[in-house]
Order: structure tokens, then C-alpha cells, then sequence
């Protein structure tokens, strides 16, 4: 099962198992991983998402789409340029079997 | 058990041990309990939803729960364990029958009683009924709920031809995903044109062409005058002009009414939805009510309105937690909404009121394109079709205060971001 790890500040950490298909959002909010909302439900309209993702896993990421670009812009916390992500796009499963993101201070 | 937190029995708003009971576990009422236990609410807390699941998003619902591929779960709005871990105690399937405002009391379908110092309604809304003749035949759905949804989902994987009744929000993102189950679909919009009160004309041809353009047979100033059916079954309808439409599926989606029977029955002022003020409050201090069953005066709008949108339930929510907790402010927060059709992304930030000016950015050829709504020299609506940057920018312009028409709107090098930029530099 994918897994996805979720750090908060003060060195503490969520980890969280999601089927395939789900994403970094939905992984969260099921779980009820604090400092993830998810308002829009996954549409890429809220930037409520948002997450770093750590570098070790990059790589292994979807390419970020024109929607998701111009609302990362958008984010409560600032932007990363490099590990900023809307974890609603990160879809789990084949390619992404697990991922560590660090949850940023405000979402709202 | 929730023993009275002060002496005299009745804790006053700003208490942070008032008893609160909060009536619908919709978004506007799971983000009650959740924001008051935010800013340090320590009290009794206690959601009371009629539905029998654990509380879950709506939008969804009419988008990709639709889709063909298997197994969509509903996206909850908070873990189960959260209620327990934060002692909010969530009661699902349960029913509030009656307010008692003199004991401060509600009543349960379940037969018990919950005492309150503060009560929120948020009820919601229900779906509009169409009273036409066989409009109860089998195959005539509507679609509010995750019930609803499961049930509209399993008979599109069987259905032929889908006729939806009515070209709003719901009707269009359901005709979009209806297509993807290669059904046939026709749309009946009695109006002369979608989504006649919630957007421009200009987005709204847009709308109207798009979906046309995928497929979708769009029927604008017509409306169902019967249903006919065989055994109890819909087969097809007769419109107001005459015409037959076929079809073994049948969203109605003509819009809906504010849930207020509570609110009516234990005397509170109701107009379409619970009037409340600029606090969210009834006539009765105790009691509030926010999100689709709420009417309020609207700052942005300069007039009273009841929305029906995710933003408007949260920032609800989250205003009348920090009343509860003693804050005097009014809600001022600035409406927005998106709607997902297919490929169309709409989003909207502030409100547009008829007889508002349009001037539209870009060009809708391109399938990109805002549209600004003026009202007296001042900027107060942007609808943005596939184009988030300038929908966030102008979020930021109209939450930070009144907003001057720009000069040049139609200069191609011009740019909402930009002007938002100008106007309200980033922090
Ligand atoms: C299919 C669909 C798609 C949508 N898409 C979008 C979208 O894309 N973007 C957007 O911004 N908005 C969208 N909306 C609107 C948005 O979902 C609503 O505005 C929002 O859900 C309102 O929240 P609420 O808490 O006020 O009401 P609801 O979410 O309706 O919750 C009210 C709850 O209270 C319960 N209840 C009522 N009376 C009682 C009682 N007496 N006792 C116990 N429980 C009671 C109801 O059963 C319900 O569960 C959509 C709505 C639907 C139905
Ligand atoms: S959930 Fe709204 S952008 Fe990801």
C-alpha cells in the first residue's frame, strides 16, 4: 500500500497508509493528519493542499499542470520553488509508492 | 454528561465552557465544532446530523464520484477520530425535532434532550421538487446527497439517454459527467439561458456553447410540462414547447430551499433561509445559523443573500465560533466559488448582481478568459473560466476593500495580476 509521511513542525511526524489511486490530500484528510484542508475537495481551487515535498522524492513526482502552477502561487504559507505541491495532484500508487512531505504552518 | 457550566445555568456567549449544540453535520456544522475547539472553546460541543454517515464534502458528488471507474469513496470532511479526539460528540443519524428557546433545549429524533447555551443552526438546504405530472415515476433523481449520489452513479452505468432538468451548477457538472458514461444528454433550461442568476451573459454562452460542443443536446427557454413512463418507469418527458425528449434517467436539478422548519416552527424570522445579522445571530441571542440555510447581510454584496457555496458554510463556521467565543466583528468574508464542468474550471470571486457591466479578459476562443463585473465605477465580481491566476488575484483585490474599475481593461498587455499587484502589494 502506498505510504505517505507527514512531518510537522517541532519534529514530529504522521505516517499514513493510502490505496492506490488516492492522493496526498485525500491520504491526509482521511486520516485526519493535522494542517492539511483540503476545502475544494481535490479540485485544485483552494490551494488548501499545499504541501513540501522532501527532496529525496522529487524526482519521482507528476509534472506540475498549468491549474496547479498558478495556485501554488496562491498558498497561505510561501511558496517553495523547488518542493512547494498541491497535495490533492499527487496521486499515489504506481510511480509514487511513497512519498515524505513536510506540512507547512498555515493553510487558510 | 454536560453539566451547566456556571452558576446561574446559562453560560453567556464569549464563555469558553458554553454548552454548544449544533444543528446539521454538513461543512458550515463540522467546521463549527472544529473551529471553536481551534480557538480554545472547552465545553460540552455537540453535532447533531440526520444523515447516517460519517460527515463527508459535497462537491464531489456531482464530479468525479460520477465517474465510471470503480470504487470512488466519499472524501470525509474530517477522520472519524477527530470528533473523539478533539470530544465533539457527533451524532449521525439523528434528527433534531424541535428548539425549546425558554429551556434552552433541543429535541432528538432518538428521544432525548440536549441543553444549549449557543445553538447554530446549520441545516442546509433540500432540493426544489418539480410538481409536474409523473414526476414521481422511477428514474427521476436528484442529487444532494452521497445517498444520491450512489444511487445516480450505479443507474448511469445502465442508462441510455440522461435528460437534466435545469442548466444550474448541478444540472451542467452533471450533464458533463453523465457524457463520460457515453450516454446520451440532453439539457432542459427554462430560462433563456444557463446559469441566468449566478453568471454573466458572457460566461454563460460560453458555458452554454462548451457544453454543446461536447455533445450535450442544450435546450434553452423550455421546460418539462410531464413526464410519461411504462410501469411505473420514466421513458421520457413533453416539454412546454411541445417537444418529446426520451430518456431512462432524469436529474431534476431546479435549484433548492433553505432547510428553516426548526427556525419557523420555534418563531425565528425566515426569509428565504433563517435571517440572521451581521453576526450570524437570530432574534434570539442564543441562536445562530450559517451556510446554505442562513440569510445575511452581505457586506460585498451590499444587500442580504443566502449562498449556497463551500466558502461561504466554512467562513460561516469559522465566524460564528470566534461570536461564540465573545469576537464582536462582522462576517465580511469575500464570497467565492468554483464549479468543475468536464474540461471548464469556473471560478468566481465576489457578487455579481443583475444589470452588473461585464468587460472580458482575454479571449473566450482560446477557452481561457475572466469576465469583470462593474457596478458603479467599482470592480466587484470576476468570473474566471480556466484561469486560476487571475481568479486568486482577484481574491486578494476584492477581500482587501473596495475596488476601482480598472482604466484599461481592454489593453491586451492588461493583467489582473498585476493590478492586484499595484493595489494590494503582497505582503
Ligand atoms: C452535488 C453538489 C455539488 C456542489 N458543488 C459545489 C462546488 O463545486 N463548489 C462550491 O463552492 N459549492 C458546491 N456545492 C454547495 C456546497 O456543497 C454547499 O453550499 C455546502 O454543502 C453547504 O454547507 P451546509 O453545511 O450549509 O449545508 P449541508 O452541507 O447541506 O449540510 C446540512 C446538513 O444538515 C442536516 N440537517 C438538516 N436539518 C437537520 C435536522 N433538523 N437535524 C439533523 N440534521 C439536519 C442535513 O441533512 C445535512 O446533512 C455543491 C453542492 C452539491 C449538493
Ligand atoms: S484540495 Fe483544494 S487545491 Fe487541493
Amino acid at each position: 500500500m502506498p505510504k505517505v509521511v507527514f512531518h510537522h513542525h517541532g519534529d514530529t511526524s504522521t505516517v499514513v497508509e493510502a490505496d492506490a489511486g488516492s492522493n496526498v490530500m485525500r491520504a491526509a484528510v482521511q486520516n485526519g493528519v493535522a494542517g492539511i484542508v483540503g476545502e475544494c475537495g481535490g479540485q485544485a481551487m483552494c490551494a488548501t493542499c499545499h504541501v513540501y515535498v522532501r527532496e529525496s522524492h522529487l524526482g519521482a513526482l507528476p509534472p506540475i499542470s498549468e491549474d496547479e502552477e498558478e495556485m501554488l502561487d496562491c498558498t497561505a504559507a510561501p511558496r517553495d520553488d523547488r518542493r512547494s505541491r498541491l497535495g490533492c495532484q499527487l496521486t499515489l500508487g504506481e510511480g509514487l509508492e511513497e512519498v515524505e512531505v513536510d506540512v507547512p504552518g498555515a493553510q487558510l | 454528561m454536560c453539566p451547566a457550566p456556571s452558576s446561574d445555568g446559562h453560560a453567556r456567549a464569549g464563555h469558553i465552557g458554553a454548552r454548544v449544540v449544533v444543528v446539521g453535520a454538513g461543512h458550515a456544522g463540522v467546521q463549527v465544532a472544529d473551529a471553536l475547539r481551534t480557538h480554545g472553546h472547552r465545553g460540552c460541543l455537540t453535532i447533531v446530523g440526520d444523515e447516517p454517515v460519517l460527515p463527508y464534502q459535497r462537491p464531489p458528488l456531482s464530479k468525479e464520484h460520477l465517474a465510471p471507474a470503480e470504487g470512488v469513496a466519499a472524501l470525509p470532511l474530517r477522520a472519524e477520530r477527530h470528533f473523539a479526539e478533539h470530544r465533539i460528540t457527533l451524532l449521525t443519524g439523528v434528527t433534531v425535532t424541535a428548539l425549546d428557546r425558554r429551556a434552552r433545549t433541543v429535541a432528538l429524533s432518538d428521544g432525548g434532550d440536549v441543553p444549549y447555551d449557543a445553538l447554530v443552526l446549520a441545516t442546509g438546504a433540500v432540493n426544489r421538487a418539480l410538481t409536474v405530472p409523473g414526476a414521481d415515476l422511477t428514474g427521476i433523481h436528484a442529487l444532494r446527497t452521497l445517498s444520491d449520489a450512489d444511487t445516480l452513479r450505479t443507474a448511469l452505468l445502465e442508462a441510455g439517454s440522461v435528460l437534466v432538468v435545469g442548466a444550474g451548477f448541478i444540472g451542467l457538472e452533471f450533464a458533463a459527467a453523465a457524457r463520460r458514461h457515453a450516454a446520451r444528454v440532453t439539457v432542459l433550461e427554462a430560462a433563456e439561458r444557463p446559469l441566468a442568476r449566478a453568471v454573466s451573459a458572457e460566461t454563460a454562452s460560453y458555458l452554454a456553447d462548451a457544453h454543446r460542443d461536447a455533445g450535450t443536446d442544450l435546450r434553452c427557454g423550455e421546460a418539462v410540462a410531464r413526464f410519461v413512463g411504462d410501469n411505473g418507469r420514466v421513458r421520457g418527458a413533453i416539454g412546454t414547447t411541445g417537444a418529446e425528449y426520451e430518456a431512462d434517467l432524469v436529474l431534476v436539478g431546479i435549484g433548492v430551499e433553505p432547510r428553516v422548519e426548526l427556525a419557523l416552527r420555534a418563531g425565528l424570522d425566515v426569509a428565504d433561509g433563517i435571517v440572521v445579522d451581521e453576526h450570524l445571530r437570530t432574534a434570539d441571542p442564543a441562536i445562530y445559523a450559517v451556510g446554505d440555510c442562513a440569510n445575511h447581510p452581505n457586506s460585498h454584496a451590499g444587500a442580504r443573500l443566502r449562498l449556497e457555496s463551500v466558502q461561504n458554510a466554512s467562513g460561516q463556521a469559522r465566524h460564528v465560533a470566534s461570536v461564540i467565543l465573545g469576537a464582536r466583528r462582522e462576517y465580511a468574508e469575500l464570497p467565492w466559488f468554483w464549479s468543475h464542468q468536464g474540461e471548464l474550471r469556473l471560478q468566481i470571486a465576489g457578487v455579481r448582481l443583475p444589470g452588473d457591466d461585464s468587460v472580458v479578459l482575454g479571449d473566450p476562443a482560446t477557452g481561457r478568459f475572466s469576465v469583470c463585473c462593474l457596478r458603479g465605477g467599482r470592480l466587484v465580481a470576476v468570473e474566471s473560466v480556466n484561469r486560476p491566476a487571475d481568479h486568486m488575484a482577484a481574491r486578494r483585490l476584492l477581500a482587501a476593500g473596495p475596488v476601482p474599475a480598472p482604466e484599461n481593461p481592454h489593453d491586451p498587455a492588461f493583467s489582473l495580476k498585476r493590478f492586484a499587484q499595484e493595489l494590494v502589494p503582497a505582503p
